[in-house]
């Protein structure tokens, strides 16, 4: 690229007092390498994607009131702590405080929680896998997609579940956790916080619920 | 037997159509992009499968390091100076017109205010050294992170988007301060800055 070889005109007979002919080409090595220089840098310096993010919808700490407690108590609750070292420990419907054993273990692996959400949520989810055809096949407009799924995830009957991150779990944790209400399709969920109740189940079920303290 | 000449060509190589990709290519990446803010800190966020991308205006964006300290970040100079202004004269603190302007186009910030005065005396280059060692005080006697997000959500009006950015490691319990300051002020609705992951469709068995 560096050597530059100047085409001579073929039949160039110098003669005195005559113009040179001057080539009209242009080197455009320089530029080239100039834009490539600003082709490199903007690749480099500049973020192409956006970061994703996740839209949520936390409860007023006042209105967290009566009917929101007695929602997540009935029968199609599932109640989710979010533990150290990744690990899930769950139970469905109201919590028999006085049964032991009642608190289950399982991860955010495919064949844990989400199966265990599926199986629950089956209904709905069967429903907006059709819809999603539907969609795939250009039978509905995406409003209207849109407000099916939504309507299909608040339909009664669906699971409500109550996501209780422990202070030893990460933020790792909590996003696994709400990744998997948007696979599993459960649109009524919750994160609150640990109540004396929860306390007790856990320390029951020998779940360790505070960060162990440094020494 | 005649020799077989072989005709000399010009080692000259027309770069006119390269310079014309190159330079479709440039003014493509020039359009598009945007350019990466530097964090004050490193992290690396959790991947999900949401796939809604956030908005490029009108964020206040909080920043959760691995050891909780907490980092602010909010677009627009005039908007900066005035949150600034609104969250100093809280703290009783007197501010130059350097320092106002030296803060509105800076990017992420995070420092107590007590402390804000002192900072903004450090040179430039060692400003962002210094940074990841103070972090808005998110305790909840000294909440000033409700502070900001007060003054901002005043300035910016119901259309700003807080976006809470951490890192995969982070404890819940500092993302609980974080989230439960919010819940004070009723701000409900927040993103959660994360990263694509794929998954394969969920499938009942």
């Amino acid at each position: 690229m560096s050597a530059e070889i100047q085409e001579k005109d073929s039949g160039g007979k110098k003669k005195a007092g005559h113009m040179k002919k001057l080539s009209t080409r242009i080197d455009f090595t320089p530029m080239v390498d100039m834009i490539m220089l600003l082709l490199t840098f903007f690749m480099l310096a500049t973020s192409m994607s956006k970061p994703q993010t996740m839209e949520i919808g936390m409860p007023t700490k006042d209105k967290m009131d009566e009917k929101d407690k007695n929602e997540a108590k009935a029968s199609e609750a599932v109640t989710l702590y979010l533990s150290k070292d990744h690990k899930v420990y769950y139970f469905m419907g109201i919590p028999d405080l006085v049964k032991p054993n009642f608190l289950k273990q399982t991860d955010f692996s495919p064949e844990g929680l989400r199966k265990i959400l599926l199986s629950k949520n089956i209904a709905v989810v069967t429903k907006v896998n059709e819809l999603k055809e539907k969609k795939m096949k250009l039978q509905v407009s995406k409003e209207d997609y849109d407000k099916q799924l939504a309507k299909l995830k608040s339909s009664p009957g669906t699971p409500v579940v109550v996501i209780k991150p422990l202070d030893n779990s990460t933020y790792n944790d909590m996003i696994s956790a709400l990744d998997e209400m948007l696979i599993c399709n459960v649109g009524k969920y919750a994160i609150t916080e640990l109540e004396p109740n929860d306390k007790t189940i856990l320390k029951n079920s020998n779940v360790q619920y505070e960060v162990a303290p440094k020494n | 037997m005649p020799k077989i000449k072989i005709a000399r060509k010009s080692t000259w190589i027309d770069m006119t159509p390269m310079s014309d990709v190159m330079i479709l290519l440039l003014t493509f990446f020039m359009l598009t992009s945007t350019f990466l803010k530097p964090d004050p800190v490193k992290v690396s966020t959790p991947g999900s499968v949401s796939e809604i991308s956030i908005p490029e205006k009108n964020i206040f964006s909080v920043l959760i390091s691995p050891d909780g300290k907490v980092f602010l970040d909010i677009d627009n100079p005039d908007d900066r100076t005035t949150i600034l202004e609104q969250v100093a004269a809280e703290y009783q603190i007197n501010l130059t017109d350097k320092e106002k302007k030296d803060f509105s186009i800076g990017t992420s910030f995070g420092v107590p205010m007590e402390q804000f005065k002192e900072f903004m005396a450090i040179p430039g280059e060692k400003q962002k050294a210094a940074l990841p060692n103070f972090g808005v005080p998110t305790d909840s006697t000294d909440n000033q992170f409700q502070a900001w997000v007060k003054a901002a959500r005043e300035v910016k009006g119901k259309d700003m988007v807080i976006a809470i950015k951490a890192d995969q490691s982070t404890p819940y319990k500092k993302i609980k301060a974080v989230m439960g300051s919010l819940q004070d002020l009723r701000e409900n609705r927040y993103n959660l800055i994360t990263s694509l992951r794929e998954v394969s469709t969920a499938k009942p068995k």
